[in-house]
């Protein structure tokens, strides 16, 4: 692989603060190696504008690794840039070319307040799983963890949902702007184990309810929410949903 | 050795019994707070990682009020979700010989005596019950076809007593603790201060009684008041630069808790990991770690010839070197972490590294894919292989990953007793940010443990007793206590921002780190330690003259955030070189250059340093001291490790 550096022309979304209208700005990037990550080449941006006395650009990020969920940029339009399956944390340079121009903004979404540059408040996610997305044990002296056998299956099929980072692309990615990939991943993790059973239906209205309420929009099945996603969680999670709020309202 | 410490307030209550009945017989006799009271006492937890989440989550159940705080946008997001093997537990569902005994030993042995007997053997005894507790949560560990749950052999364990969920165990344990308190969340019983971080430690009357906090979004200093501070800030590991961490992983709060008084244990015990992707540029801004789990079915290997840097499919087998497979025959590939990253460190001195670098070894998949095919190591191992081609460009089915050790862990952490509180009353410490239970070196698997160990079925019982044992004059926020450490804390944004100089804090963080690893990092020496001591005065001393931050106080900035998070580390980093140059041993992952055995293993010496070192701040210029809590093995004989 070539490490022959590389320029690259971003234009990044500043905004000061939420009362102030932000602007696209442009920067030239000089000295962008092939093998750093796309936030490394945003602390070689920020590097290089203190070195200027201008004011570094503000970003979430945090594991670096694809884990934690803080990494929130749309990438030339898509959230978390062009690669399937990856984090901007995870996205390398080298899958960019010398001489390219790189658009970079936040997510977009009503229920993501604006608080600086390329960084929003996500905090209406923590409140959806608040609502109802656990299972209300206590900690105490639950039976031993193989009293209750989980088909395999079902088991690793409420892991890929549970595999969601909670970053929020689906919304980002979303034309409504809608949470449901997220919402669903949680109820489809907890609806498939036997230990989520007893508080299924109150778990799927409650958690449907404040996603309404923090002002994400319905799902239209447009499917950009699968694409974007970084865990790439199936968009099943959502029909799955549906059911679960469909059996959990009229009963049965 | 003197069997008493040094100082009164080292007593580590250890309560009496039979080391199988101590805990038992410290719940028993400790003091309950009346149900109706608990609602009472305001509870403050710094940190919503494994051990921070599962506290507040537990005892906002039990009806304390709990305020929590972290530094990310949201609970969900502490470091512990890059956890990536498993967790330990003594259940022996697999019927091959474990016990909670053996655990017990294992971590003793493993920690190369320098922990604690009484708190190990606890946090084996609670092993058990986290794994119920957390299957009850919902979390989603790997299964068999019979729908019991699957077990694997990790990083050096002669048993398969390793719980696992794929390669993202650390993720889903964390959601679980994660969920659980925002059921209290939304219950009302905890208050969640996101993007909030904390600044220093408020003490009245020789108690914890409250917090200053910096609100990241808005620069306000916020303060806190509670009947009781549980610090759950995690590890160290940034001060290398260069770790496993995450970005805002740090040591500030604790730090704060040094110079109010908590004394520092063993700030020079860090754990090296073996199985990191290596360096490739100075850009690079973290190390990935890859869980050390692959070292199951990967074989770790160099060429045999110097300087040989023909592609790995082209060295053919009679000139490799599966050098751990023929050093240490019984344990092979699995050898605790500090001797699999001491031989990497010397294949790579001897110029066998492989890479552009040179600063690598092989870890090869192709004889367990020829022995399992693709398929069983893409179900063991399919998101690490991802993850390692995302970053490399390579695929590690064809060719043979390369990886290089990397800091990772630190064992060392602020002094703790047996009820988790440090030389502060009032003030708590859980998880990675205390020292108690790894010793001198963690095995791999256990760090979930303790952290949840610690928040669900520890603090619950010790906080308890300390609530019920004490009385809490109401202590008001406005009070002169508040005021003075709130002008401190400020005082010390005003400095770093009046500066003004021209080097970046990253810029400087970097050099701290290269110091930190060279001298202070796999093999130390006493020269080089006092080299690194000299070094970091002096950075110490250009950096409140000469640093830039850019920005205001009153906006998030995060230039503003590290600047005082690398000041901290800078004088952390000194207080490691110091407490590395005292122990004059090699122990865990302490190695001591001047102290090998003949085969170049590391060289104890329990004559003199079977002891925790707890340093104590002494002011501003001056050096803090050290004092010891002197360990005894009543159970574990403290013998030679030896893995061969």
């Amino acid at each position: 692989m070539s490490d022959t550096l590389m320029t690259i022309h971003l234009k990044v979304w500043r905004q000061d603060a939420p009362t102030q209208p932000g602007k696209f700005v442009q920067y030239t990037v000089p000295g962008v190696n092939p093998h750093m990550s796309f936030l490394e080449m945003f602390d070689l941006l920020n590097e290089q504008l203190s070195a200027k006395g201008e004011i570094p650009v503000e970003f979430d990020n945090d594991c670096r690794e694809g884990i934690c969920g803080s990494c929130s940029m749309v990438i030339n339009g898509m959230p978390h840039g062009p690669q399937r399956g990856t984090a901007a944390c995870q996205l390398h340079m080298r899958h960019f070319k010398d001489g390219d121009h790189v658009v970079v903004e936040p997510w977009r979404a009503a229920a993501f307040p604006m608080i600086r540059d390329l960084v929003v408040d996500r905090t209406s996610l923590d409140r959806i799983i608040a609502a109802g997305g656990y299972i209300s044990t206590n900690t105490g002296a639950p039976p031993d963890a193989n009293s209750l056998p989980v088909s395999k299956d079902d088991s690793d099929r409420a892991f890929d949902y549970a595999a969601c980072i909670g970053c929020g692309a689906c919304v980002a990615a979303c034309p409504n702007a809608s949470a449901s990939l997220f919402t669903a991943a949680k109820i489809g993790h907890l609806a498939l184990l036997p230990q989520g059973a007893p508080e299924r239906k109150r778990r799927v209205i409650n958690m449907v309810e404040q996603m309404e309420k923090e002002g994400f929009g319905d799902c239209s099945n447009h499917g950009e929410c699968e694409a974007a996603c970084p865990k790439e969680i199936s968009i099943s999670a959502i029909a799955m949903m549906r059911r679960e709020y469909v059996k959990a309202v009229v009963g049965g | 050795m003197s069997q008493t410490p040094t100082h009164p307030k080292l007593d580590a209550k250890i309560p009496s019994g039979h080391i199988s009945e101590k805990w038992t017989n410290f719940k028993s006799t400790a003091k309950l707070v009346n149900p109706n009271n608990k609602r009472k006492h305001t509870i403050i937890v710094v940190g919503t990682g494994l051990a921070g989440g599962s506290a507040a989550a537990s005892l906002a159940e039990l009806g304390y009020n709990v305020k929590a705080f972290c530094v990310q946008d949201s609970g969900r997001r502490a470091h512990s979700i890059a956890a990536q093997g498993g967790i330990n537990a003594a259940k022996n569902y697999p019927n091959d010989g474990d016990s909670i005994w053996r655990l017990f030993y294992d971590t003793v042995k493993g920690g190369d005596y320098r922990a604690r007997e009484g708190n190990v053997y606890r946090l084996a005894q609670i092993s058990n019950n986290i794994i119920d507790q957390c299957v009850a949560q919902g979390v989603p560990f790997a299964r068999e076809y019979s729908g019991l749950l699957a077990n694997r052999s990790f990083g050096g364990a002669q048993v398969s007593r390793t719980f696992y969920a794929r390669g993202q165990t650390g993720q889903q344990l964390l959601l679980g603790a994660y969920q659980a308190m925002e059921k209290m969340v939304g219950a009302g019983k905890i208050q969640m201060y996101a993007r909030h971080e904390m600044l220093d430690l408020v003490v009245v009357d020789g108690k914890a009684r409250g917090i200053i906090v910096r609100d990241l979004v808005t620069g306000e200093i916020e303060r806190h008041a509670a009947d009781a501070v549980l610090l759950c800030t995690g590890g160290y590991g940034n001060v290398y630069y260069l770790s496993t961490n995450a970005k805002n992983s740090n040591v500030t709060a604790a730090w704060r808790c040094f110079k109010r008084g908590a004394f520092f244990a063993n700030p020079c015990f860090t754990q090296i990991h073996p199985t990191c992707i290596p360096v490739s540029g100075d850009y690079q801004s973290k190390l990935t770690l890859m869980s050390e789990s692959l070292r199951n079915d990967g074989r770790v290997w160099v060429p045999k010839n110097i300087g040989d840097k023909r592609s790995p499919e082209q060295i053919p087998e009679a000139e490799r070197d599966y050098y751990l497979e023929r050093k240490y025959p019984s344990f092979g590939n699995l050898v605790p972490r500090d001797v699999a990253s001491r031989n990497a460190k010397e294949q790579a001195d001897g110029g066998k590294g492989v890479g552009e670098t040179g600063m690598a070894v092989y870890l090869d998949f192709a004889d367990s894919i020829r022995r399992l095919g693709d398929s069983t190591i893409s179900e063991r191992y399919g998101n690490l292989f991802q993850m390692y081609e995302k970053i490399t460009g390579d695929d590690p089915y064809k060719v043979p990953m390369r990886i290089y050790p990397a800091v990772h862990y630190t064992m060392g952490g602020l002094w703790v007793d047996y009820h988790l509180m440090s030389t502060i009353p009032g003030l708590f410490v859980l998880g990675e940010a205390n020292f108690s239970d790894h010793g001198a070196n963690r095995l791999g698997a256990s760090a979930l443990m303790q952290g949840l160990a610690d928040g669900y079925f520890v603090i619950p019982y010790t906080l308890g007793n300390y609530i019920a044992n004490n009385t809490f004059p109401k202590v008001d926020e406005s009070s002169d206590a508040f005021a003075a450490t709130e002008a401190e804390a400020r005082g010390r944004i005003g400095q770093l921002l009046n500066v003004n100089g021209s080097r970046t804090v990253q810029d400087y963080h970097r050099s701290l780190g290269k110091v930190m690893w060279d001298y202070v990092g796999m093999g130390r020496t006493r020269e080089g330690l006092q080299h690194a001591i000299t070094e970091i005065g002096k950075m110490r001393e250009e950096y409140w003259q000469n640093v830039k931050i850019p920005g205001s106080p009153d906006t998030m900035n995060k230039s503003l955030e590290f600047a005082g998070r690398v000041a901290d580390f800078m004088e952390l980093g000194e207080l490691m070189a110091r407490d590395a140059l005292q122990r004059e041993e090699s122990c865990g992952g302490h190695f001591r250059e001047e102290y090998q055995t003949e085969e170049g293993e590391a060289k104890r010496d329990d004559e003199n340093f079977s002891f925790a070192a707890a340093w104590e701040y002494q002011g501003e210029g001056a050096l803090p001291t050290m004092n010891k809590e002197p360990l005894t093995f009543e159970y574990v004989a403290p013998s030679q490790r030896s893995y061969k």
